[in-house]
């Protein structure tokens, strides 16, 4: 057994690194367990000449196809949308796209604005100075002063519009729709040690240069300076609890697969919307009959992934294809709700800037628009470095169908048991999706591109895992309050995209990232009567 | 991690075969097919977790031929490749895209298509800045958040 630390965090991704840091000037003693290891960007696959046929293997962004000894299996058999993720220091950010947009004020208040889902119990203002604090210590570029988003100060310019954003720019423009150059975690100049992007093109699955914002090269460098504790290769199964129904540690299996129990004061869970309704379902006791923390029987409940309408064709001009972060520029023309679209809320878009010459082969064969024998190399020449696309990410509201269960059979490597997902996309997406699609090729016509094809929904497009562990004020209807406390179990907290009420129409991890801070900043401020 | 059983002889005539089928040689870009012997060779040498798919496919794309590809007629062999790809499911799919990876770096293919032969790191690539007065229109035209109570 090992000595009782104060404070105890699993998951070191995007949220376990930003509470990590946040909570290391208590000086407590925290720990994170995090099941994967470093990361060694050497072997990224950008330093390779087989770049992009690791995306299919070993770098995919499923852990099913990856299969690595930390990845878990996931059976969503029975999900139009499969989930993708990275099990290591970083999380999922070590694979994420950097796109950087915040939930808007009017997010927190569906229920209010529209009569829909709940609102949440705090609102945009709550998160203010977190999101700016998450912003400096990611390291975001971008332009302050887009009408229609939230005000952000990036400390670093944006992107360079390279030569897909002007065509994108121009075709907005006589649209006459809202766009502007995104808020990304890219590092356009060298920052906090990180060295500036060079446009490698390849930021999913992972940057070799080290520009883009993963947190094993941001916040964790920062918490462990402060003392924090990170072990890695440790697998949590449960987490345990004593005879008051408090959390006394979590039982894990260290890297030589060696069972152990590491006492706690407080247990934090960031494990994200998958890992962390699993692990609540696996810590089942005979007081917690039905999971951990889930006398609303909402734990793994209400999962939102947002799901993707993409929609790309090719131009004649040259893109950027893979020579540039892909992600620049976003639009919230159509993210407010207007009932006389035929749905309630609405999206946000993200721009697509190009692919690899691998990518656009695979896909192009796949999609039936580039053929085989005489006319590949033809057709090949006109569509490879000639792609723009149009994404809409629609809000999903939360369902209590869609879930994260435990799954009967499957386990992984530990012989734990794996997660499940049940989800079907609503009526009122698939309008908000077919509406995607029409803007979408409305802008593709006024850029005069041809061989559409469509994605709808992205179907490993999985990237979002939000509302599994849902906050609120009454107990009944939620699994944390409003500063991320379990209802049940008041020395657990969660602070990861699980505890979202709603999910907005945009990326979600800077506001994951802010609520991680927010939750940090309340219990310092409680540090006396935490477990009131 | 269990070895792969390499691919037979017969499978490698087969992949050979199909992959000139799906890329053949052209003159007028000056590149080489599928079918070629370096390619080949990368095929086989980085099949690794997809072997067992790829075996799949070509034993699937044998059971419709009934013998080696090399021996069907053009018009047959058209047909048979036709069936194959419309029956083929995952392992069809992972067959081709295996052809694709392979083809699409090498030397002079890359070569062919203006792209430099090397990794994306450590050199990168330089984006023009672009014309940042497209956002005037968007900048006066303005707008508001939509209020939250
Ligand atoms: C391909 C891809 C592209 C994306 N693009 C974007 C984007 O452009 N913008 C954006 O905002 N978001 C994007 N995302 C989503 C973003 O990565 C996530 O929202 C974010 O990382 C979630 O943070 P988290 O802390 O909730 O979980 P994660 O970052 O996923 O971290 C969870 C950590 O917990 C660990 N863990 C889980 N279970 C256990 C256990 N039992 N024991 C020990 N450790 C455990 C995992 O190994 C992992 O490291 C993308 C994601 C992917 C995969
Ligand atoms: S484009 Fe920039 S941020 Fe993305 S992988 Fe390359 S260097 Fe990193």
């Amino acid at each position: 057994m090992h000595d009782p630390v104060d404070v105890l965090i699993i998951g070191a991704g995007a949220s376990g690194a930003a509470v990590a840091y946040s909570l290391a000037e208590t000086k407590m003693h925290i720990l994170c367990l995090e099941q994967g290891g470093w990361m060694k960007p050497s072997e990224y696959p950008s330093t390779g000449r087989d770049w992009e046929a690791k995306f299919y293997g070993e770098w995919s962004t499923s852990p099913n196809v990856r299969g690595r000894p930390e990845d878990y299996p996931i059976n969503d058999d029975n999900s139009p949308i499969k989930v993708v993720n990275f099990n290591g220091v970083g999380g999922s950010t070590v694979m994420y796209t950097a796109h950087w947009p915040r939930l808007h004020p009017s997010d927190f208040k569906v229920k209010t604005l529209d009569g829909v889902a709940d609102d949440w119990p705090i609102d945009y203002d709550a998160l203010t100075p977190f999101f700016e604090e998450n912003d400096r210590m990611m390291g975001t570029s971008g332009l302050s002063g887009d009408p229609l988003s939230p005000l952000s100060h990036p400390p670093m310019p944006p992107q360079p519009l390279g030569l897909s954003g002007p065509l994108i720019g121009k075709a907005m423009n006589k649209l006459g729709w809202h766009w502007w150059p995104s808020d990304t975690t890219v590092a356009t100049l060298d920052y906090e040690g990180r060295a500036r992007c060079i446009n490698l093109g390849h930021c999913t699955p992972a940057c070799a240069q080290g520009a883009k914002a993963s947190t094993d090269i941001t916040y964790w460098p920062h918490a462990i300076r402060a003392g924090v504790e990170l072990r890695t290769q440790c697998r949590v199964r449960e987490i345990t609890t004593n005879e008051h129904g408090m959390a006394s540690g979590v039982v894990y299996y260290d890297e030589d697969g060696v069972e152990q129990f590491q006492p706690a004061e407080v247990v934090i869970i960031a494990c994200n919307g998958v890992g962390t309704p699993r692990l609540l379902l696996n810590s089942a006791s005979g007081k917690f009959p039905n999971g951990l923390a889930n006398s609303s029987g909402l734990v793994g409940k209400n999962l939102m992934f947002h799901p993707y309408a993409q929609i790309y064709g090719f131009v004649k001009e040259p893109t950027d294809s893979n020579r540039a972060p892909p992600t620049c520029l976003w639009s919230k023309e159509f993210y407010d709700t207007d009932l006389s679209r035929g749905f309630v809320r609405g999206y946000g878009i993200q721009f697509v800037r190009g692919a690899g010459p691998v990518f656009e082969a695979v896909v192009g064969e796949q999609k039936g628009i580039l053929p085989w024998g005489k006319d590949h190399h033809r057709v090949f020449r006109r569509l490879n470095g000639h792609r723009l696309g149009v994404s809409a990410i629609c809000e999903d509201l939360p369902e209590e169908h869609n879930r994260v269960t435990l799954d009967p059979v499957l386990k992984d490597s530990h012989g734990i048991p794996a997660p499940r997902i049940d989800y079907t996309i609503s009526a009122n997406s698939r309008k908000m999706m077919e509406h995607g699609l029409a803007r979408g090729r409305q802008i593709l016509d006024m850029l005069g591109a041809t061989d559409i094809c469509i994605n709808s929904p992205i179907p490993w497009g999985g990237w979002h895992l939000l509302g599994t562990a849902r906050m609120g004020t009454d107990p009944s209807r939620s699994v944390v309050n409003e500063w991320g406390r379990s209802h049940d179990v008041k020395n657990l907290f969660i602070v990861d995209g699980s505890v979202f009420v709603t999910s907005g129409g945009v990326n979600p991890t800077s506001t994951i990232q802010a609520i991680a801070l927010y939750v940090a900043d309340q219990m310092k401020q409680r540090l006396a009567n935490l477990f009131d | 991690m269990i070895a792969e059983k390499p691919l037979t002889a017969a499978q490698r005539d087969d992949l050979r075969i199909i992959s000139g089928m799906m890329i053949p040689e052209s003159d007028e870009y000056a590149v080489p097919g599928a079918d070629d012997a370096v390619i080949q060779g990368d095929i086989v040498a980085t099949l690794g977790r997809d072997t067992r798919m790829v075996a799949a496919a070509l034993d699937h794309l044998a059971k419709l031929a009934g013998k080696p590809l090399a021996e069907l007629d053009e018009a047959w062999r058209e047909a048979v490749v036709t069936e194959f790809r419309a029956s083929g499911g995952v392992p069809a799919a992972t067959l081709a895209r295996v052809i694709l990876q392979c083809y699409y770096r090498d030397d002079r293919v890359l070569r062919s298509l203006g792209l430099e032969l090397r990794a994306p790191f450590p050199k990168g690539h330089v984006l023009p800045e672009g014309d940042w007065s497209l956002l005037d229109p968007v900048k006066a035209r303005g707008g508001s958040l939509r209020r939250a109570p």
